[in-house]
This record gives C-alpha cells, structure tokens and sequence, in this order.
C-alpha cells in the first residue's frame, strides 16, 4: 500500500459491502428465541401437545369410555400407564384423548377474545375521543369481576356446556386484548411512517390494517399463547364444577372431578389429569415468556 | 400577474396547555403565531429558523396533517383550512411531504415497491400500470428497479430519503413540502439529495416548501427564503437580497454564525446573548426584542409589522 499514490488509491474500486449484517425481523427474533433454552423446550412440547391434540385419538391404546370392571382403580402398570379410574378406564388413554378437546376449547376461545379484542382495541387506540372512553370504560367493568367468576356468571346465564365454556372464556379474554392492543396502537400511531401514510391520504382503515394492525401483531402472539395456558385452566376449572364438560367426556378438569372422591386410596385417578394441566399450562406460560422477550424491541440481547 | 399556488394568511397554531391539577387554568404554546406568506408555481420557498420556531409546525399545517388555530391556507385560490378529513383526503395527491427522518418515515414492514405504490392505491391509479410507474420513480430518484422488492433496512439513509421522495412523487404532485430532508443525512450525501430535488423540481415543475435550520442548504436550493423565529416570519426576501443585505438583526445574527471555509477571513460575528424565549410566554411588543442588540423602548410594547422594504423584501422590525 505504501508505494500507492494517491490517485491510485482514489481510482481503486470501494470495497463491496457486506451482505447480511442487517438480518430480516425473522432471523432476528430467531436468534433472541433459540438463546432461551426454556423457552424453547416449553415451544417444543407445546408442538407435542398439538400433535397428540391431533393423533391423540388414534394411539391412544384404549377407547375413552372402554369399561372394564375387572381393573378398577388400579395404579400405574404396563398395560394402564396411568392406571386406571373408578369404572376402569385407561386413564393415559383418556387424556390423551382429551388433549384435543382441552386445546380446542381453549384455542377457540382465545382466539374468539383476540378477535373481538384486537378490533376493539384498534379503534379504541386509533380514534380516541368519547369511542376511546367507551371503550375502555366497558373493559374496566369485565376487569372488575375476577375471570373465573366472570366466567361462572356468564354459564350461569347460559347454561353448563363446552361451548358455553368456549363463550364464556372469549369474553372475558375480550378486555384484555382490548387494553393490551390499545396500547401498541397508540404507540404505532404515533410514529412518523403512520403520518406519512395519512399525508398521502390514505383512509383510517387502510391506515389500521396496513400499519398499525402489523405493528401491534407481536404483542397479540405473546398475550395470545400466554392466555391459552389461562384458558386451559380456566376451562378445566370450570369443568371441574360441573359447568363445562360433563362426566363421560374425557376432557381433564372433568376427570379431576371425576377422581375426587377417591382421593384417599386412589390418587393417581387426580394425579394425572392434574399432572397434564400443570404441565400444559405452565409450558405455555414459559413459550409465551420466551416469545416476549425475543419480540419484545426494548429488551437488546 | 399569476395567482400564487398557496397562499398563507394569518395562519395560526395554539397548542393549549393545561396548568394545575385540575386543568383550571389553561394557557397556550403560540407554536405559530399570524404568520402570512405567498409560494409561486414552480418557486422554492425556504423557512429557516433555530428549532421550536414553528417552522414544522407551519408545514405541518399546509400538509393538514395539523388543524390550524386560525387563519387560511388557500391552494390554487382554493380554501383547505377549513376542509375535513373526508373531504381533504382528494386533493391530498396534489400536495405531498418528505419527511425530516428517513429512518422513521418508511414502514419497517412493508417492501419498498408498496411504500411507494401506496399513494397510487389510494388515489386509485390503475393497477395494471402500478409496478410500472413505481419502477419508473425509482429510476427517476435515482434507485434501481430491483431494490423494489427489498425492505428500508437494507437501504442506506440517503437511499430511504429517495424512497420517501419517490413516494411523495407517486402521484404528481403540485407541492412538496420538504420537512427538513436533508437535516438526518451525512453532509456528502445532503448534496445529492439536493440536487435530486433541484433535477426533479425541473423535471415536473414542483413547486417546494422547504424546511431547514441549515442556512447554506436554503440558500442552494431556494428561490426566496423566509426567517422565522418564535412562530413568527421576520424577514422574507428573495434569496439574494437576504443573504447579500439581511435586514432584520436576527437574520443578520444567523447569517453571521454560518461557517465559511475561510480561516483567514476576518468578520464580524454578531453573537446573540440569551436564551430563545418560552413560546408559551413570548415577550411583548416585538419577540426578538430580549436578545436585539438593537432594541429601542418602542420593541418593547409594540408589535411589529412585516412592512415591504424594497422590492419583494419583507421585515418585521422597528429599524426600518
């Protein structure tokens, strides 16, 4: 290099940039995610669980209400892995079975109360105004009543049943979406690239849907896996009184119920179930926190 | 004579200010305050002024991104000051902004050929030319077709302001009202972006409102330029006449402080002491009077008025 002039120097082709230090979101919140090895085992059974949700029916090694007064309360043994219940049926096959029937009801709700949610919670943040008032006012009132309770009021209006679990959920996941959503809204709202698009003259809802319904996206997936681990326990609570799921169906809070009154010399009938709801709902928990902090922009590594 | 494109009157912008717990006593930030002016077709008006003088907030308000408190904004002889939401979102196409920041203005999620076709969305340009008119405004910016499908981030940033100025162009504008665009860019790259707006300001005969604290960037691209200072227009000339013989003492003060590559030159600097004044509570009579090395009794209780001088050149002061 020294014996270069400096017109040389000048004449020289610039270096080629580097390509790929700036990543894409994705690779990004990738990166952040896979650094949390709890996060990502919780993620991973929680893929698990959503297989069994979807096989569970088909390898599990007995049918939900095959009886079998022979081996009743029995514990866990090679062929009953879970032993078996008051009636003597497969305890592991049940919740098996009853995978499926536990995440659809809470999937459905939750996603039912995102929806309803999230729109409130957009036209709530980007209107303002009395609407805003309206709104938030409303979702104070649901916030007022304890969830379960909220929860056990509405059934009590609708009447017990699954489907009227999945209502009663969706509703009071309702406010909490709303608020959650109003926020990032307000935050979006703000930015330089929302005025743009309003300087252009582009409408309030091109204006929500193209911006900031994107920008609020990533706090909607964290509260939404965080709330399916509520709704899990929710739903089995509320079948566990008796207003969700009735006895034959294999569903987990109705076992819990069903193994109540053997609590003394046949735990594992409420062990199991109890076991499977743990797990469930505290693997969503730990995904959802892992999901905050890799979309989360404040937390840097 | 030819109507001017925009004319300003009187405009006005109070932000109101609750004081106290209760808000009982309210008091407002005059952010502009009575503020006149004219742009021709096809001219380059510049506002210069120290930061919080009301500069942005003034193109703010000719782009209805702000309502004014009072006074008119009249374009192409037509009132849009006191035009609605709904009703503004029209004639919206015919006036476009460039924003101060490139790196906040363009949608981190969105791919560059839908940044700059969402004008022609919303104004309903038919969507079998799309693509290519947005390749068009690349190229006319001085991008290539392929960064079309790429993300803002892997732009540099005088490459997003190209973007953000090929958006503003999307849909033909007559006005473009420049909100400091050049003031977030390196000092090599401030130049070309200049230049662009000078070669497209030609190109498609755009008439400009530009924003800058930067004297020498106003003085390249702008035909006449307008001193604010405290929400207030103090001065207003062509180009020439104000830096060749400023007038009012503050635009002379600012002229003063601009560098000149001249070590060896000796000048006279006029330092202003003090602070720039709370626009929530300006002083009375003329607003520069707190920091005049001129100042008489008479700047203190009375308001100047912005009087013609010479030809075409304006100054609110009491010297003159």
């Amino acid at each position: 290099m020294a014996e270069m002039k400096v017109g040389e120097v000048i004449r020289q082709p610039l270096p080629q940039a580097v390509n790929g230090t700036k990543s894409t979101p994705k690779q990004e919140f990738w990166r952040k995610f896979k650094k949390q090895k709890m996060a990502l085992a919780a993620g991973f059974f929680v893929v698990i669980l959503f297989i069994l949700g979807i096989i569970g029916p088909f390898i599990a090694p007995f049918g939900a209400a095959e009886f079998d007064y022979d081996h009743i309360l029995e514990g866990p043994s090679a062929a009953h892995w879970a032993g078996t219940d008051a009636y003597g049926r497969d305890i592991f096959s049940r919740i098996l079975i009853g995978t499926r029937l536990s995440l659809f009801v809470s999937l459905l709700s939750v996603f039912l109360g995102s929806v309803g949610g999230t729109i409130l919670g957009l036209i709530s943040g980007y209107y303002g105004k009395w609407i805003d008032n309206l709104i938030m006012r409303f979702c104070d009132i649901l916030f007022a009543f304890p969830g379960i309770l909220l929860a056990i009021g509405i059934i009590a209006i609708l009447g017990p049943g699954l489907g009227n679990v999945v209502i009663a959920i969706s509703i009071f996941s309702v406010p909490i979406f709303a608020r959650i959503v109003r926020s990032s809204t307000l935050q979006v709202k703000a930015t330089v690239y929302v005025e743009a698009t309003r300087s252009i003259g582009a409408k309030p809802r091109r204006i929500i849907w193209k911006h900031i319904f994107p920008g609020t996206l990533s706090s909607i997936i964290v509260n939404f896996t965080m709330r399916l681990g509520t709704a899990i326990l929710t739903a089995a609570s509320l079948s566990f009184l008796g207003l969700g799921a009735q006895p034959p169906s294999p569903e987990w809070g109705a076992m819990l119920s069903g193994g109540r009154d053997y609590l003394n010399n046949a735990p594992h009938v409420t062990f199991f179930p109890g076991l499977a709801i743990f797990l469930t709902v505290l693997a969503f928990n730990l995904f959802g926190d892992g999901l905050r902090d890799a979309l989360d922009p404040k937390i840097k590594d | 004579m030819e109507a001017p494109l925009v004319e300003v009157k009187n405009l006005k912008k109070y932000f109101p200010k609750n004081k106290g717990l209760f808000g009982g006593k309210k008091f407002f930030v005059k952010a502009v305050d009575d503020v006149s002016f004219t742009i021709k077709k096809g001219e380059t008006l510049g506002l210069v002024g120290e930061s919080g003088c009301g500069k942005s907030t003034t193109g703010r308000m000719l782009m209805r991104l702000l309502d004014p408190t009072e006074g008119q904004i009249l374009f192409e002889g037509n009132e849009i000051s006191s035009l609605n939401d709904n009703q503004i979102r029209d004639i919206r196409k015919e006036f476009q902004m460039v924003f101060q920041d490139p790196y906040a203005s363009l949608n981190p999620r969105m791919k560059v050929s839908d940044i700059i076709a969402e004008p022609l969305i919303v104004h309903g340009y038919p969507k079998e030319k799309r693509e290519e008119r947005v390749q068009h405004l690349l190229e006319v910016v001085g991008l290539n077709a392929y960064h079309a499908d790429r993300f803002p981030h892997e732009f540099s940033g005088g490459q997003r302001q190209r973007i953000g100025i090929a958006r503003a162009l999307a849909v033909n504008p007559k006005l473009i009202v420049a909100d400091e665009p050049v003031s977030a860019l390196d000092v090599s790259i401030q130049s070309q972006i200049l230049n662009l707006l000078k070669d497209l300001q030609e190109e498609f005969n755009l008439t400009y409102l530009f924003i800058a604290h930067d004297l020498s960037v106003v003085e390249h691209i702008s035909d006449r330029v307008g001193v604010m200072y405290l929400g207030k227009i103090v001065e207003l000339a062509d180009k020439d006449n104000l830096y060749k013989e400023p007038l009012h003492p503050y635009t002379k003060a600012l002229l003063s402080a601009v560098p000149v590559p001249n070590p060896r030159l000796k000048r006279e600097r006029i330092i202003l002491t003090g602070d720039i004044p709370s626009p929530s509570n300006p002083p009375s009579g003329c607003t520069f009077h707190t920091r005049c090395p001129f100042a008489m009794e008479e700047c203190k209780k009375v308001v100047p008025q912005l009087k013609e001088i010479s030809d075409r050149h304006f100054v609110s002061c009491h010297l003159y």
